[in-house]
């Protein structure tokens, strides 16, 4: 069942007639679509969108909410020049859940997901080069978690 | 290195590095079949032409250029991670450092994010200074790109001129705001500070220097038999690959696409300026150029109009829980007092929520998502940044191209480092 603030949306109304049950929930703040996508549904509700327009995927990015569960929500932003429009999906995850990478939707999705997965630790399924992209290939820890520390981390500066 | 072996960067070497990743983009065949042609150059990351830390590892068969990968990262600082370590107004030093050579438009669209979340009205004359500062902001940054490009590609003199006016600009935004950079003159709630005396004199003057100025540096290069030879016909790409792979900006509309968030979702006033967007359809280097030395002119038709038209009234919100108050009123006034002394010591809380907002930086889309969590220190902020896009498609703008070209090309994309790692 369509959530009633995406009712009239027809981004929303064409995943939900070809996916049933693939949004979980539905947000609309500030005027901007949210869409929850079941991760099992992700890759489909992607090539759905972008045939109805959504050509480029401008960025993806993870929210940490430890502790609760699932912690991570992976944030895609989808752009559509054609008809000046603007799209959030997002996907729930837990901390060793996978979540299928959406490369072979979106070209462009390649080093955004390397980054997710470098500074969250999230894994993509089917990702071509699932590498670090921003720390060095050694590092240990994902910088952006919430139980990661902002300072002190394995070296300190300050007096013993 | 073993003994006997070639070294491997010699002409010898046939030895295979591995490049499964041109981001994104599979190996063209021809990569595939090795040949004693082939070589491995690393470029970077301290190199001029890549304009900050930057490494390409770039794959060569004689001059030609098989095989690109660039390599990201060297100038990661956590600024994101930073961020949410601070309270909102504290983040505003911090976005200056992104993208440092339009800092004001990186102040612009985190000021938007957070008055979406708090639901704050600006007055007009904060958004038409804000318009005004960032479209001179947006010529400072085309100027150093434009000084730069050519630098590389051996036209020296522009330069020097391109930095001439650049230094014009800076002493403006030092009037304003006492920073030549790091100006952190937009905030929440409005401007930082109130316009200084003579700021439209001084402005007035620099517009009009600046009309003239960009019809020398057109009159430098756009006939210059030397420089269309560089740059003509080079750095293409085709239009739906380039908006896969996620470039936006003047590079999308050197392609022809009319892309331009000022004119697709019009914030801050932008709708009240009459400006063109334009578009080529070479898909070039010499289209890039074209495109952002339009976009010089088109901005200062809007600083003009700016100047015009400003209106008067107050140049910050009506908003005493975010705007730090007058200094006078602070010193008389138990109320401001106290407000003032919650802000410093505690911060304001933004409401719980999330947003996008997105403005157009001269590289291209700019936008910061962030989410609240009700403190008063941001959850989460994600910088979706220009450059980051645009480089991605470096790997495929190189391939087939000549290594000599290859300066040209990265030229054009006119990304800043600082943008990509943050």
């Amino acid at each position: 069942m369509l959530p009633e603030s995406v009712a009239q949306d027809a981004d929303a109304l064409a995943i939900d007639e070809q996916l049933p049950n693939a949004i979980v929930e539905a947000r609309v703040p500030h005027g901007e679509v949210e869409l929850v996508i079941a991760p099992e549904h992700l890759a489909a509700a992607c090539k759905l969108l972008k045939g109805r327009g959504y050509q480029q995927l401008s960025g993806v990015t993870g929210v940490d909410w430890w502790p609760r569960d699932p912690r991570f929500e992976v944030v895609y932003f989808l752009r559509s020049f054609r008809n000046n429009r603007r799209l959030r999906l997002i996907v729930r995850a837990a901390e060793d859940q996978e979540i299928d990478s959406v490369t072979s939707v979106w070209r462009g999705a390649n080093w955004y997901e390397r980054e997710v997965f470098d500074l969250f630790g999230v894994t993509f399924r089917n990702h071509p080069n699932l590498e670090r992209i921003m720390m060095p290939a050694d590092w240990e820890g994902f910088p952006l978690r919430k139980d990661y520390p902002v300072h002190g981390h394995k070296y300190s500066y300050g007096r013993e | 290195m073993k003994e006997g072996e070639a070294h491997v960067l010699s002409l010898d070497a046939d030895h295979e590095l591995e490049m499964p990743d041109p981001s994104g983009i599979p190996p063209l065949e021809a990569a595939e079949a090795a040949s004693p042609r082939r070589m491995i150059l690393n470029m970077g990351p301290q190199h001029p032409s890549t304009h900050g830390v930057l490494r390409v590892l770039v794959e060569l068969d004689g001059e030609t250029i098989v095989n690109a990968r660039p390599e990201i990262g060297f100038l990661h600082t956590g600024i994101e991670k930073q961020c949410e370590d601070r309270k909102y107004q504290q983040v505003v030093p911090l976005t200056d450092r992104v993208d440092y050579l339009s800092n004001l438009a990186n102040n612009f669209c985190y000021a938007l994010a957070i008055e979406k979340l708090l639901d704050l009205e600006i007055p007009p004359l904060a958004q038409w200074m804000r318009v005004m500062l960032v479209e001179l902001s947006r010529i400072a940054s085309h100027l150093v790109w434009l000084g730069t490009h050519a630098l590389d590609i051996g036209a020296m003199s522009v330069y020097f001129y391109c930095f001439r006016e650049r230094e014009e600009i800076l002493k403006v935004f030092e009037t304003f705001s006492g920073q030549r950079m790091m100006t952190s003159y937009i905030r929440p709630g409005g401007l930082a500070l109130e316009p200084p005396r003579g700021w439209h004199k001084m402005v007035k003057v620099l517009a009009d220097r600046l009309t003239r100025s960009t019809e020398e540096y057109a009159d430098l290069l756009t006939t210059n038999p030397i420089w269309m030879n560089r740059t003509k016909g080079i750095g293409g790409l085709p239009v739906d690959l380039m908006i896969e792979l996620g470039i936006t900006g003047p590079m999308l509309r050197a392609a022809g696409i009319p892309t331009d968030v000022r004119k697709s979702c019009p914030h801050s006033s932008y709708e009240k300026f009459d400006f063109d967007v334009p578009t080529r359809t070479s898909n070039d280097v010499f289209g890039r150029y074209e495109i952002r030395l339009e976009e010089m002119r088109q901005s200062v038709r809007i600083v003009k109009q700016a100047l015009e038209g400003m209106p008067g009234g107050p140049w910050q919100a009506d908003a005493p829980h975010v705007v730090l108050p007058d200094r006078e009123k602070m010193k008389t006034q138990m109320e401001a007092l106290i407000y003032h002394f919650k802000i410093v010591t505690e911060g304001y809380r933004v409401p719980a929520g999330s947003t996008f907002a997105v403005v157009e930086s001269p590289r291209g889309e700019l936008g910061y998502y962030v989410v609240s969590d009700g403190t008063a220190r941001p959850h989460r902020v994600y910088m979706r940044t220009p450059s980051f896009g645009n480089l991605q498609a470096l790997g495929a703008l190189l391939e087939g191209a000549l290594i000599a070209d290859s300066i040209a090309i990265m030229g054009s994309i006119d990304f800043v480092l600082g943008d990509v790692d943050r």
